[in-house]
């Protein structure tokens, strides 16, 4: 009875977190906002109508989705605005609008609520809802729009990655600074470093993500682009800027349900990312791998959560082991 | 009277109660592989439908005379001479149709359904009885095939019943090669990943899903991958006597 207040006996856990899923979610909004700010910069007030349809539809397809099962109402905890968000920042700034809409009820129905709902899905929805509308409508899912090009009339370019080793190498390509700045060919949020490493570096330090996976998705691409450049740091600087490699390693592979839960595993998580991106990026046909790479090493997740089980302190290694044996 | 009315029974069963694909998940390999278009769906039903029946038929009439031990390989020799007899038939009237089925329609020797119904069925029954389930399989495997080509063909190419002018060429119409939907000017476009694998699982899941909510409805029970309710050797399975389970179920399930 220290200070007048009562004894409350209450089952445990008695340590409670004042973190809760929506205060999470906030902070991914909070920090998508300067990739979200910089694409309106760079390619033009069509960005707010694209992020707007996507969100507006993720949350309306949340509500109908959870009336129609007949199950509480989670459009309260953000999550679904976080996903249409992120889906927005994966799409290209010309994309027709019903497309985008199309994405996001694939990704909050199809990825998400047929698996349970938040936190049950086994793979990020953005990710796959935009491999869904990748391999759905190939044609307008690469149109890229040439960076600054809405002031006057939109025209469309290659993104930096399908033009190539060779041109990046005679510098016929964007500057190192422009693609820092963002000022090429992409998706709306994957073209600016600097705001994404901006966010990145707020989840970070507010403690929503833990930086073991970006930075050995980032650190695995890097090492493996600077084996294939031979050395060339520009090169490695361009693969690790190009693309959407740092969009999703920051916001896409770090997601909860979707990523392993120990450090180690996280780590192992990061670097199965990062050797597909780059063996995509290098060897197939395709010139962007990393939403494949998310999704591929989603599937892992399991099985590597199963493989990091950490020994419970103080039982010795044999005698585990030898339980694990017979238990199986 | 009484044997017309189990018959109706018989032929009705397979159409919506006990229908293949839905409810035994049987067959799930061509329903998964052919459904990118009706014409395509329809084809593979009625090839193995024809086949279904033709084996059902010799197969429930050789019962008492294929000894138990080897009956397998006498209904494979059985079945795969009809599926020799549909493919030959389909090549010479219906190039068009073994093109676009192509290495699954001899598949349908391995086909869970026909081997299903011999087994489960024609084994034991006499010939019109089997004659008339394999009817009503056969039906039913044709509805659910055509449901999911339709539902792929319109969103996933924009088309329906496109290339029918290569089965209807035998009845002597020609001049309707199915309906575009969605043209090539078109202020939207169809999503390609419907007539692709991914968008046959998808189509096949909520499929699926929509018949289990209806037999929820009806109270009874869900159709599941594999199991031994699904699994045409359960009456004969010794390991199902012993109360014991065999562990390949889904891979059963899944040819």
């Amino acid at each position: 009875m220290v200070n007048g207040k009562k004894l409350v006996v209450s089952a445990s856990p008695h340590l409670r977190s004042t973190q809760t899923t929506t205060r999470i979610m906030l902070d991914v909004i909070i920090s998508l906002i300067p990739a979200l700010v910089a694409a309106i910069f760079i390619f033009g007030p069509r960005v707010i109508c694209v992020a707007a349809v996507s969100i507006s539809s993720a949350v309306l397809s949340e509500y109908v989705c959870r009336k129609v099962m007949k199950r509480h109402q989670t459009i309260g905890d953000l999550s679904a605005i976080v996903t249409g968000l992120i889906l927005a920042l994966n799409l290209p700034a010309t994309i027709p609008y019903w497309i985008a809409a199309i994405g996001s009820i694939v990704a909050i129905v199809v990825v998400k609520q047929f698996f349970g709902g938040i936190g049950q899905n086994f793979a990020n929805p953005a990710i796959t809802a935009r491999i869904v509308l990748l391999l759905s409508f190939g044609a307008q899912m690469g149109n890229w729009a040439t960076p600054l090009s809405w002031k006057n009339e939109i025209t469309t370019t290659a993104t930096p990655l399908a033009v190539g080793y060779q041109a990046i190498e005679s510098g016929t390509d964007v500057s190192l600074l422009d693609m820092f700045l963002g000022l090429r060919g992409g998706c709306l949020g994957e073209t600016c470093a600097l705001a994404l490493i901006l966010g990145g570096v707020y989840l970070i330090a507010r403690k929503v993500i833990s930086p073991a996976i970006p930075l050995t998705y980032i650190g695995t691409v890097a090492l493996i682009m600077l084996i294939a450049g031979k050395g060339d740091l520009g090169f490695v600087a361009y693969q690790v800027m190009g693309g959407g490699l740092l969009l999703g390693a920051f916001f896409m592979a770090t997601d909860y349900s979707t990523c392993p839960i120990k450090v180690r595993g996280k780590i192992i998580f990061g670097i199965g990312c990062g050797i597909i991106t780059a063996l995509i990026r290098l060897f197939a046909s395709m010139t962007e791998g990393v939403s494949f790479a998310i999704l591929i090493m989603n599937l892992l997740v399991p099985f590597i959560d199963r493989a990091t089980i950490p020994k419970p302190f103080g039982t010795p290694k044999k005698e585990k082991k030898s339980k694990e044996a017979a238990n199986a | 009277m009484a044997e017309k009315k189990s018959l109706r029974k018989e032929f009705t069963k397979g159409l919506i109660s006990e229908n293949p694909v839905m409810r035994l998940v049987l067959g799930t390999c061509p329903t998964l592989a052919v459904t990118t278009s009706i014409v395509n769906a329809l084809g593979m039903g009625v090839s193995a439908m024809i086949v279904l029946v033709c084996s059902n038929i010799v197969i429930s009439a050789l019962r008492k005379i294929i000894p138990s031990k080897v009956r397998i390989p006498a209904y494979i020799v059985i079945i795969a001479s009809f599926v020799t007899i549909v493919q030959m038939i389909v090549k010479a009237f219906v190039p068009a149709l073994d093109k676009s089925l192509g290495v699954f329609l001899p598949l349908i020797v391995v086909n869970c359904i026909i081997l299903g119904r011999a087994e489960a069925f024609a084994g034991k029954n006499g010939v019109i009885a089997s004659a008339v389930d394999g009817l009503g399989m056969g039906v039913g495997f044709t509805i659910a095939l055509c449901c999911m080509g339709a539902i792929r063909e319109v969103i996933g190419a924009g088309t329906i019943f496109a290339g029918a002018e290569s089965l209807l060429s035998i009845a002597g119409i020609t001049g309707f090669d199915g309906f575009t939907l969605i043209g090539e000017n078109s202020m939207i476009n169809p999503m390609t990943i419907f007539i692709l694998a991914p968008g046959g699982f998808f189509t096949f899941g909520i499929l699926m899903a929509c018949a289990n909510k209806l037999a929820e409805k009806k109270g009874k029970p869900r159709a599941e991958l594999g199991g031994c309710s699904a699994c045409p050797m359960a009456k004969n399975c010794a390991l199902l006597a012993k109360g014991e389970e065999c562990g390949e179920k889904k891979e059963e399930a899944a040819v």
